[in-house]
Parts: C-alpha cells; sequence; structure tokens
C-alpha cells in the first residue's frame, strides 16, 4: 500500500482527504477512546513484549465497565443467555426452571426461534411490553405505551438517533443543544459530527454538582442570540459527576422545559447506582406525571436506559432502549423509518434486557443468588464511593465530592502554575498533561476533565470506581502519591 | 418495512424468515455457533461436557481475548484484537494471497453500521452542492435510506435487465454526468453479488468499475455480504482482488471500502448484529477520524464479533469437524443451486413472469408483465401494481414477496422479489402457490 503513485498519476492526491471529507467529524472528540487510551493501549503492548516498567500492568480507570475490572456477571443472566443461544441446554438439568421459562419464552418471540434472526427495527415486541411494565411498576403505576419504547444497540444509539431526529435549520436557526459541563463526551461529539450547536449549562461543583435553574436560564438566553435551543438533555445520575438530582430539581428542569419549549432527553443509565444516604432516584417520566396533565400533557421527553452499568454491566452486549413521551406521531413515523436503517438492535441484548426488566421475583428458584449478587455488586459500588471520596480528600491539592451514583469520580485537582505553562507550551490540556505522566509513571489510565468540560481555570480527572476494592485502594494511594510528587515537581 | 407491511397490518409481524429457513439447514455450522457462544456467555459450561470439546476449546480461546475473560466487557473500538487479526488473514486466504491489514479493518453491528459511518465521512454538508452518491437501481431501500439521513443524495444508475442485470458503464457514466451537474457526486455504491438482482459481476465488469472510478475521482463502496451465495459457473471475486490484481497505480491509489456481515451466508445470523468493513488505500490522515466515528459507537457488539470469527474460520480440512461441515455446505449450496434452476424455470414457464438468471444472491427478481385491467385496478386502490399483486398473493396463497417498486425499477415495469434461500420442499411449495395464484390472477385481469 505506497503512499506515492506511479506513472504520471503521482500528481493526484487522494480521491477523499482532510479537505473534502465531512468537516463535522474533524471536530469529533470523544475522550473515553481518546489519545490517552491510544498511549495506555501502546504501553500494554509494550510490557507484553517485556518492556521494564515501574509497573506490570495498565489500569484501565477511564472506561465505565465493570467486567474488564473483574466484577463477575450475574449467573442467572449468563444462564438464559446461554439458554437462549443453545436450545439444547433446555435439556439440562443444571439450568433451574425460572430460567428456562424466560429463555423459552424469548425465543418464543424470536423469528425461527433464534436469536441469531432479525427482529422488527424496534426489537422484539414482547420484549417491548415487559420493559413498559418494567417502567409502570418502577414508576408507581403510570403507564408506558410499548408502542413508545425503542430498543437500541445501547443507550447510544438511541440518543444519537433522538438528536439526529432534533437538529436541523442554518445559521441562527441551527438546533441548540443544552448540556451540562461537565457532561459524558458521547453528547458533545454527537453534536458535534451532527453540526449541532452545544450550548453549555454548568453544574455547581460547590454545591455537589448540583443543577440550578439561574444558571440554565443565563446559558439558554445567551444561546438565543445565535441559535435555536430546542433540545436539553441532562444525565441523571451525572457521568462523570455521580450527582443524583433531588426531586425538587427535576421538576425545576421540567418546568423550565416547559417554559423555553425544549425536547427533554433524560439520560438515566445509572439509575440503580444510587449509594449516598438521603439520595434517591427519581425517573423524570415520573416526576412528570406527577406534576400533573399540564406538565404530562405537554412535556416532549425521552428517557434512555441501558444494560452496559447499572448491576449488570454487561456493556458488550450493547443492549438498551429509549422510552418517548408525548412526541408528534408525525414525527414518531419518520423515527420509526430512522431506525429501521440500523435493521435491528442486536438480539441478545435485546434478550438480556428483557431479564433486566423482568429479573427472578421472590417465589422463583434464582431469586435468593440473583438478589445476592445484584447486592453485592452495588454495596461494592457504594463502599467504593466512599473510600474514593475519603482517601481523595486526604490529599492536598485534590478535592473530591461525594460520589452520589454512577461509577465514577470526578475530583478537582491544583495543578501548579509551573504545568499549566507547560502544558501550555507543547499545546496540551494541563490536566491532559498530568494524567499522561500518570500513566507513564504509575500505569494508571484515567480521563482529563478537559474531556469531559469544567470550568475556565479548573482541572480535574474522571476515574471509575470500577477496581476491586483491594486494588482501588492501591490506585487511590497511588494517584495521591503521584499528585504529590508531581506538585513538587512544578512547584 | 416492507409497504406490504404499511398496508397490511398482519403482516408487520412477520418476522423476518427469509434468512431464518436456511439457518435451520445449516445444522452442524450453526450448532457448532450455538454451542461455543453458549460456552462463552455461561463459562461453567467450559468445563462441562453437555458440550463437544472442540466448541468449549473455541470457546476458551475466544474467552481468552475478552477482557476480564468476559463477553460483558468493551473491546477495543475496532474489534477483539484476534479476531480482527483473523478476519484479515480470511480476506488474504479468500483473495488468493493479496495482503490484508488488520488496521484498516473496524468490525460493527452489521454492514449497514460500517457502511452508514464510512458515509458520514463522505457526505460534506458544507461544500457548495449536495453530496451525491451513486446507486444501483433496483436496490434494497436501506443503503439509499442512510444516504438521505445523512443529507446526501442517492444517485441511481439503471442495471440492465436484458443483459442479466448486469452494469453497463455507458449507463455509469450518464448518471454521473447527470449528478455533476446538481450535486456533488463522491461515491460509487455497488453491491456484488446483488440485492435484489441476483447479478454477479465479472472481473472484466469490475475492472472498468475501478478504472471508472479511477478517473471520475469516486470512492467505491463494495457491498459484498452476500460472497457466499454463487450459484453455476460463476465465481465471486472481492473488488480488492481485482483491484490488487490489476497492479499499479490503480492498486495503489483506489480508494476502496468493502463490506461483510454474518447476516447473510451459511450463518444468517443477522440478530447477533456482527459485520466488517476493510478500508483500501485511505489517506492515513483521514483514517485517524474514521477512527474517532467508530469509537463514538464503543464497539460492536461482543456476540456478533464472536460469529464473525466463527463464520470466517469454519473448520479447515483435518478438523474433526470439518467432514461433517463439508457435507453440510455442499447440501446447502447443492440445495440453493437447485432452488435458484427451479425458480427460474417455473417463473419462466408461466406466461406473463420472466425470470432473468439468478446467479448469485439470497433472491429472485423476475418480471410482472400484468395486464391492463390489473394496472387500473391497482390505481384505484391506490397502490403500485406489483404492490397489489404481492398483497394478493400474501392474501390468497400465503406466500411473501415484496413489490418491485420498494426497490426501484424503469417506469412501467413491474417485478417481485422472493427468497430463494429456503429448504428444497418449502421452495417447491412456493413455486406451487405462486403458480397457482399467478395462473389465476393473469386470468381474473385479463
Amino acid at each position: 500500500m505506497s503512499q506515492q503513485a506511479v506513472n504520471g498519476v503521482q500528481s493526484r492526491g487522494k480521491v477523499l482527504t482532510l479537505d473534502n471529507m465531512n468537516p463535522n467529524v474533524k471536530q469529533v472528540y470523544y475522550a473515553v477512546r481518546g489519545p490517552i487510551v491510544q498511549r495506555a493501549v501502546q504501553i500494554e503492548k509494550e510490557l507484553k513484549e517485556g518492556v521494564k516498567k515501574p509497573f506490570t500492568e495498565v489500569i484501565k480507570a477511564n472506561i465505565g465497565d465493570a467486567h474488564a475490572m473483574g466484577q463477575k456477571p450475574v449467573t442467572f443472566l449468563r444462564q438464559v443467555l446461554a439458554l437462549c443461544s443453545y436450545p439444547e441446554l433446555l435439556e439440562d438439568t443444571k439450568f433451574p426452571e425460572d430460567a428456562k421459562k424466560r429463555a423459552r419464552r424469548i425465543l418464543e418471540a424470536c423469528g425461527g426461534h433464534s436469536i441469531g434472526a432479525y427482529s422488527a427495527s424496534q426489537g422484539i415486541e414482547c420484549i417491548r411490553q415487559d420493559v413498559a411494565r418494567y417502567i409502570e411498576k418502577r414508576d408507581g403505576g403510570i403507564s408506558s405505551d410499548p408502542d413508545n419504547i425503542f430498543l437500541s444497540t445501547g443507550a447510544s444509539d438511541a440518543i444519537v438517533t433522538m438528536l439526529k431526529l432534533l437538529v436541523c435549520g442554518e445559521g441562527r436557526d441551527r438546533t441548540g443543544v443544552m448540556i451540562s459541563i461537565p457532561q459524558y463526551p458521547l453528547y458533545s461529539a454527537a453534536l458535534a459530527d451532527l453540526g449541532a450547536v452545544q450550548i453549555n449549562y454548568y453544574l455547581d461543583e460547590d454545591k455537589c454538582w448540583g443543577l440550578d435553574v439561574t444558571e440554565l436560564k443565563r446559558s439558554l438566553n445567551a444561546a438565543r442570540q445565535h441559535c435555536n435551543p430546542r433540545v436539553l438533555c441532562i444525565i441523571n445520575p451525572g457521568n462523570p459527576t455521580g450527582q443524583v438530582q433531588s426531586r425538587q430539581c427535576i421538576e425545576d428542569v421540567i418546568r423550565f422545559a416547559k417554559e423555553e419549549h425544549l425536547f427533554l432527553m433524560a439520560d438515566e443509565v445509572y439509575q440503580d447506582n444510587v449509594y449516598a444516604e438521603g439520595c434517591e432516584f427519581h425517573s423524570f417520566k415520573k416526576v412528570l406525571f406527577e406534576m400533573g396533565p399540564e406538565y404530562s400533557n405537554t412535556v416532549e421527553m425521552a428517557s434512555f436506559h441501558s444494560t452496559s452499568k447499572c448491576y449488570m454491566g454487561e456493556c458488550g452486549f450493547r443492549g438498551g432502549y429509549m422510552e418517548i413521551i408525548n412526541m408528534d406521531p408525525e414525527v414518531k413515523a419518520q423515527l420509526i423509518k430512522l431506525v429501521s436503517v440500523r435493521l435491528c438492535p442486536p438480539v441478545p441484548g435485546q434478550a438480556l434486557l428483557d431479564l433486566v426488566v423482568n429479573p427472578p421475583q421472590p417465589d422463583e428458584p434464582s431469586y435468593a443468588t440473583f438478589m445476592k449478587e445484584r447486592t453485592a455488586v452495588l454495596a461494592a459500588l457504594a463502599e467504593k464511593a466512599k473510600i474514593t471520596e475519603q482517601i481523595f480528600n486526604t490529599v492536598p491539592g485534590i478535592t473530591c465530592n461525594p460520589v452520589q451514583g454512577a461509577m465514577y469520580t470526578f475530583p478537582r485537582i491544583t495543578l501548579p502554575q509551573k504545568a499549566i505553562d507547560k502544558a501550555k507550551a507543547e499545546g496540551q490540556a494541563p490536566d491532559m498533561l498530568y494524567c499522561m505522566r500518570l500513566l507513564e509513571e504509575e500505569g494508571i489510565c484515567l480521563v482529563p476533565g478537559s474531556g469531559f468540560g469544567q470550568r475556565e481555570g479548573t482541572f480535574h480527572f474522571r476515574m471509575t470506581i470500577l477496581p476491586p476494592t483491594e486494588k482501588l485502594k492501591i490506585v487511590l494511594q497511588k494517584i495521591s502519591a503521584f499528585h504529590l510528587r508531581f506538585t513538587q515537581e512544578f512547584s | 418495512m416492507s409497504v406490504l407491511q404499511e398496508i397490511n397490518p398482519n403482516v408487520r409481524n412477520l418476522k423476518h424468515l427469509e434468512y431464518v429457513v436456511l439457518a435451520r439447514r445449516a445444522n452442524q455450522i450453526k450448532e457448532e455457533l450455538q454451542q461455543v457462544l453458549a460456552a462463552c456467555l455461561d463459562p461453567t459450561l467450559v468445563n462441562s461436557d453437555k458440550l463437544p470439546a472442540d466448541a468449549r476449546q473455541r470457546a476458551q480461546r475466544l474467552l481468552g481475548g475478552c477482557v476480564g475473560g468476559s463477553v460483558g466487557s468493551y473491546t477495543a473500538t475496532a474489534g477483539i484484537s484476534e479476531i480482527v487479526h483473523r478476519i484479515s488473514e480470511f480476506i488474504t486466504r479468500r483473495d488468493g494471497g493479496v495482503p490484508s491489514h488488520p488496521e484498516n479493518i473496524y468490525i460493527s453491528p452489521g454492514s449497514q453500521w460500517a457502511l452508514t459511518n464510512i458515509l458520514k465521512i463522505l457526505v460534506n454538508s458544507k461544500s457548495s452542492s449536495q453530496t451525491a452518491v451513486l446507486t444501483p437501481l433496483p436496490s434494497h431501500s436501506t443503503t439509499s435510506l442512510s444516504i438521505t439521513s445523512l443529507g446526501a443524495v442517492a444517485i441511481p444508475y439503471n442495471l440492465s435487465e436484458e443483459q442479466g442485470w448486469a452494469l453497463q458503464m455507458e449507463e455509469l457514466h450518464r448518471a454521473l454526468e447527470f449528478a455533476k451537474g446538481l450535486y456533488n457526486p463522491v461515491a460509487l455504491y455497488v453491491i456484488n453479488p446483488g440485492n435484489p438482482s441476483g447479478h454477479v459481476q465479472s472481473r472484466k465488469s469490475m475492472q472498468d468499475v475501478i478504472r471508472f472510478v479511477s478517473e471520475k475521482r469516486l470512492f467505491l463502496l463494495a457491498d459484498e455480504v452476500y460472497q457466499d451465495f454463487v450459484y453455476g459457473e460463476h465465481e465471486f471475486l472481492s473488488y480488492k482482488r481485482v483491484l490488487a490484481e490489476m497492479g499499479p497505480p490503480l492498486a495503489d491509489t483506489v480508494e476502496l471500502a468493502s463490506f461483510h456481515s454474518v447476516s447473510k451466508g451459511f450463518m444468517g445470523e443477522g440478530g447477533l448484529r456482527g459485520g466488517y468493513v476493510e478500508l483500501v488505500n485511505v489517506d492515513p490522515a483521514v483514517m485517524k477520524y474514521i477512527f474517532k466515528k467508530f469509537s463514538m459507537d464503543a464497539c460492536a457488539p461482543v456476540l456478533g464479533q464472536l460469529a464473525l470469527d466463527l463464520m470466517l474460520n469454519p473448520p479447515q480440512p483435518g478438523d474433526p469437524s470439518y467432514p461433517l461441515y463439508n457435507v453440510e455446505t455442499r447440501n446447502i449450496k447443492t440445495a440453493v443451486a437447485n432452488n435458484v434452476k427451479r425458480a427460474c424455470e417455473v417463473v419462466n414457464s408461466l406466461p406473463g413472469f420472466c425470470c432473468q438468471p439468478v446467479q448469485g444472491g439470497a433472491f429472485a427478481f423476475p418480471r410482472l408483465y400484468l395486464p391492463p385491467k390489473a394496472i387500473q385496478k391497482a390505481k384505484e386502490m391506490g397502490m403500485q401494481p406489483d404492490t397489489f399483486y404481492c398483497l394478493r398473493l400474501l392474501e390468497e396463497n400465503g406466500v411473501f414477496a415484496s413489490p418491485g417498486c420498494e426497490y426501484g425499477q424503469k417506469e412501467g415495469t413491474h417485478h417481485i422479489r422472493f427468497c430463494i434461500l429456503t429448504p428444497e420442499d418449502t421452495m417447491e411449495e412456493l413455486l406451487g402457490r405462486l403458480t397457482s395464484f399467478h395462473t389465476q390472477f393473469m386470468k381474473d385481469f385479463s
């Protein structure tokens, strides 16, 4: 594959170049899989090749991947999926009856009784029905229509699909989408990709990353000068910040969305990951409906969930869904058309989702083990959330808000001016310099706060709380020690 | 979604039977995939004697490539590295030794997903005129839908029915000239073997296309998902291979993306969502952004990646499962070849019905010569004549065929598309019902 052509074709450049490719894609930056991760992968290769380093493994605390960090899959989920994958096993006595029952039901709903068959683009109907029932139960009986449920390839797929539908207009009329700062960079990447206008609203670090409506108003009014704001995205529990919004806050956001005529996108993939005392997950839909028909009949909303987080951590299945509320029927018809381009979401992911919304009941054989495993995972995360906050707050120069939920900590780091200057001279974000150093010295891979957005002049990093407790403690100590060294070096 | 599904609510719940029926036939291949996936999902099965040893070993090896030994972990953006390597080895084997580089391969949730990502890179909304991609007519609608949903326009080039749906160079030239007048054409999309056309391109035709894209400076998108289904004396040649064998300068300069998938072929595992794209001669600077684009999707579903690996690395001579695998694939090929023969025979024997030779792919796409009364009736009912035909066919004889209007066809012509990847007895049944329906229909509207 030579770079240069021969025989007179030399003067021709490539057909597809940086200059004529989609300019929007050039703006895409997805920090979670960005340059620091690429360097981490390279280091892993070097370690494998026997290169000597101050560490023997790279700890990838950059990505919310529980299994990669040693979390064990929930037995029941995998049993049913194995049965679905190889139905002969339904004859095997080692599998419990409740697992078999669910497997049979899922297979019955699949084309040709196989999870290998395409499904309808919106997702297998009986699974959408199960999802609707789960939502109803979760939300205290508020009804959910299976036809408003769209299964997807992870929540990300549904989020991007919704944004595709929402983004339009030219120039000053271009759709503006409000996203929190800090945010999960899928949003900023998708907005860049779609050429939408990103509207930043800042979460309040001093108030445990709380959301204030006055900030929403400020941000919206400023944005109205140069775009057409139509969407408000909120992640609750938050990523990277972990804050669990209060019910009052959620009501305020809904009220704001109604007043300002915004489409609300509620990313709730961490809904089971709530740890802090006094914090509770309130679904946007539930709060919306409890605010009465003036709101529940008018506010247009999509809420998102996934099989990648919570207690399951099954990222590799790419399972998820969105529920749409009050969508214009004609737009919904277009949405149905749009999702058909993907053909269908992965059926194993759909099956997995079905189990998440249909877990073993108290009277079923797998219940005890299932609950034990689920509780253990969530309890471990809660413990790790506490330890993380405690340890980081003992380090001068690191301030860590309580990790109320989700899977991450996003501590603020004070960087010496010399380090900031060095980074700037090298054309690098200061927290990227910090994280790269940490990676090279300790083999710990984090994502710099600049990848998520932060107030000008502040620096952060995002670390997952997923490594096993003992390993996590070591990681926390190493980062603490590194921070002191780094501060010393650049003082 | 088929037009029929919009009209007939009962059809809405119809599952996609086309590929499933073939999968039921591929017992050994399918069973091995099922066993390996089951052991990967529930690793306690790796040590159980319920599964054959080679399936367990395969599962163990695959799990070794998964982070944390779990199929629930994310993988690298382009896919599990060992699998990506094996894909490149498969491609090299398939293409008679033409080298394939793992860094040019991305595994995706199905080939359409990868195609959309590449199209995304190609579509330049900031250029003065709208991006255009040349697409075949007739063509499956998913690709044109992808193109339009990205804000670009699909410009059809007509395949020549009289020449067995062959691609005609003059028609490519015409379509491009037309496009140039109004839009910014950047790419040519070909699907070989064709859907719904069933045409398999000759090497010469492919060379002409390659010369065309080189001369006209277009990016070539080659959809090759039906490469396992080629009949008679026809041979599948990949665009990559033909390009490489044309030597420099074309081999080093023509920019190509070729697509494959587990959804078709002997596996037919569309639900697992496993596919890949191989990029050839793409500017390294652009490749960086292709990586970024794919990284937003996290990664392809792990089970889909595993299925891809199994599909592209079937039992080899010497493996214990080879004899059975060999027999089964031969049987499938024979059965499908027979289906093709029977379908063409039967259709061509009926008045007002004519089928071009089905050289490859999953479908027959015969032409209907409908009586004026039928066309009139369809008009009165507010639907296309071939839709009317297909609806009647479904309602009266329980055969699901899709109307040609869904794929695009020359004005005034009508077609239907039906799947030929069925067990032989199902094909006979289908052809029997089609015959009696068609005969009656033509009589009713004479």
